[in-house]
């Protein structure tokens, strides 16, 4: 009898080790898949997550069309219900105003140029307007480290803006001061970058 | 009962097994994509081409490097024939000097530079005050603690020493004989006087001579670019998704460190890119130095430069308007751009001491430490934020900069001074 009482002990203490392996088994095969999907992002150089933005009217569909711009992340420095749309209504209403960038990805500490495509909310093409640009990062308190300029109406609602650089990551805002047929107004861009 | 008695048992040791295949096929964490965004836009992979200086028609003329070397290391071109470039900017010392202010004829009020990677930067010293690299090299050498000399000082001694290399380069020198000795535009009474003396004529005709030497220079120095460090070894790894490799590359603790400077510690806001910095201006409410004058950064930086007779827009430069981009769409001054300083790249930086724009810390903890507690600015804006890092995150952010230790990426024959 306390042989046979022993010997259940003894299988019982076999039983519970091989549940606690089976689930050491489980917990490893699934810390090994989450690492597994953390290495593969790892995989290519070329492998950068970019969405293509919205064009604002199948008129400029075909310029925006190269736009590309870092996906927002969820790292918990930035809010992510901020709009980082490349098109956007004026404050006022006046202007609908998207812009796309000359080179595939917004670059860091490059020089380059944005594309203003300016309508109004209906549709119709905003010619010679004239604009000024400001931009700075909310949460560090400085500005661009240029001084960008609307420097030529290319036709078709479009103007060329030259001299746009950032100099690191974060969230950036743009703005651009817009007058046309003696309508003035403001128009608010988020952007974020890498 | 004897099966489940083995079944457990296997699955006991099935158990472990995994674990530890686990714990041993994956050695640090891995790297989220925003990390790895970081790692690739560090890595030295990233560095795109050299990129052209359309306001210098020599930057890439073979001849013009190897008399832009010569000059670079000849102390003639000197008022007591005792300063060249290389005095401050020591190829062994990573083409700086390692002391807190440069110290030629006099000393100045500022930290020495290096030159690698300078290529890359649209602005020179601390301030940006130049906007070129020949135009750096040009405020030296009128600078009276520096070089001491003066523009047809200069001229005579290209003549004399350099009169061949030169005009196969720059073509026929002119006739210098009734030049003065010394003149210049220069602090030297003298020289200033003789120089304002001097018909418009000469003085353009010198300065053409002056500003060729200068272009000679920058050719030279254009290649002297970083190599390949260890942390970019480690980074092509990663990006390979080769973490069996990278492990041997990097201890834990630069990893750790390496986390740190493109998470917590912001390091990335200024120091990003494949050189480890923006070439932007930053206010870091580093304390001013005791004993010099009042220094106020970018605010009179980009004054000197906008004023500058060599810069991008000067009739020296060989670029057209439209390429002197950083000039068109130049800043505005203000309040914000004092005490801005630019910072300098990160690459070799353990190697660098003391730091700051004079010298004001002596070692890396003492640099994070500032960073760590953020001080207020005095003077102008500034931009720290406290970081809240323990002593052994420190110390693990100092293990990472080791890392990007290396050699310099040009010949040999660059790299010392020229032989004939």
């Amino acid at each position: 009898m306390q042989h046979s009482t022993s010997k259940s002990k003894f299988v019982r203490v076999l039983l519970w080790t091989g549940i606690l392996g089976a689930l050491i088994a489980v917990l490893a095969i699934a810390f090994g898949a989450g690492l597994t999907r953390s290495r593969d992002v790892s995989s290519g150089p070329e492998d950068v997550t970019t969405i293509e933005t919205p064009p604002t009217s199948e008129a400029s569909a075909q310029n925006l069309s190269t736009l590309a711009i870092s996906t927002p992340t969820s790292t918990g420095k930035v809010s992510t219900d901020r709009d980082y749309s490349n098109m956007q209504l004026s404050d006022n209403g006046w202007y609908r105003v998207s812009y796309v960038a000359s080179t595939s990805v917004i670059p860091i500490n490059q020089m380059h140029r944005w594309t203003l495509h300016i309508e109004t909310p209906d549709g119709q093409l905003v010619e010679n307007a004239t604009i000024t640009v400001d931009g700075d990062m909310p949460e560090h308190g400085h500005g661009l480290p240029t001084r960008p300029q609307m420097t030529e109406y290319l036709g078709n609602g479009d103007y060329l803006i030259e001299g746009v650089k950032f100099q690191m990551g974060g969230w950036w805002v743009m703005d651009f001061f817009i007058t046309a047929n003696d309508q003035s107004d403001k128009v608010h861009f988020n952007l974020l970058l890498p | 009962m004897k099966t489940r008695i083995i079944m457990a048992n296997l699955l006991t040791w099935m158990g472990v097994a995994a674990w530890l295949w686990a714990c041993s096929s994956f050695g640090p964490p891995g790297w989220s994509e925003e990390e790895l965004t970081q790692l690739r836009s560090l890595w030295i992979g990233s560095l795109p081409p050299l990129p052209a200086d359309p306001s210098n028609q020599y930057a890439d003329d073979p001849r013009a490097a190897t008399l832009g070397q010569k000059l670079f290391f000849d102390k003639r071109f000197s008022s007591n024939g005792q300063v060249a470039c290389a005095t401050c900017h020591l190829p062994e010392k990573l083409f700086q000097d390692g002391i807190p202010l440069a110290h030629g004829i006099g000393t100045t009020d500022r930290r020495t530079m290096t030159i690698i990677g300078t290529a890359y930067s649209p602005w020179f010293f601390w301030d940006g005050r130049k906007d070129s690299q020949w135009a750096q090299a040009l405020g030296p050498m009128e600078s009276a603690v520096e070089h001491g000399g003066n523009r047809t000082m200069y001229a005579h001694l290209m003549e004399k020493f350099y009169a061949a290399e030169y005009e196969a380069l720059f073509g026929p020198l002119p006739d210098l004989l009734d030049l003065p000795a010394r003149a210049g535009p220069v602090a030297d009474l003298e020289a200033s006087r003789n120089w304002e003396a001097m018909s418009a004529d000469d003085r353009e005709l010198v300065t053409r001579i002056y500003v060729n030497m200068g272009k000679s220079i920058a050719a030279y120095e254009r290649l002297l670019i970083p190599g390949e460090a260890r942390f970019d070894r480690y980074a092509e790894a990663i990006l390979n998704g080769d973490a069996e490799s990278a492990k041997e590359i990097l201890t834990p603790d630069e990893i750790a460190g390496l986390k740190l400077f493109i998470g917590q510690a912001n390091c990335t806001n200024c120091h990003n890119g494949p050189l480890f910095t923006n070439n932007d201006f930053h206010n870091t409410a580093v304390p001013a130095a005791l004993g010099l004058s009042e220094d106020v950064g970018r605010v009179k930086g980009l004054e000197q430069v906008v004023a500058d007779e060599f810069n991008c827009l000067s009739s020296y430069s060989d670029a057209r308007p439209e390429e002197c981009v950083e000039l068109r769409f130049l800043v505005r001054g203000g309040d914000e751009l004092k005490r801005q300083y630019k910072p300098p790249s990160l690459r070799n930086v353990a190697q660098r001491g003391p730091y700051m724009h004079a010298g004001q810390f002596a070692t890396l903890e003492d640099v994070l430490h500032h960073y760590n507690t953020a001080p207020k600015a005095t003077i102008g804006h500034g931009e720290l934020e406290p970081l809240n890092l323990t002593e052994g995150q420190i110390a693990q952010i100092i293990s990472f900069l080791r890392t990007l230790d290396s050699q310099i990426n040009a010949e040999p024959r660059w790299l010392t001074a020229p032989t004939e």
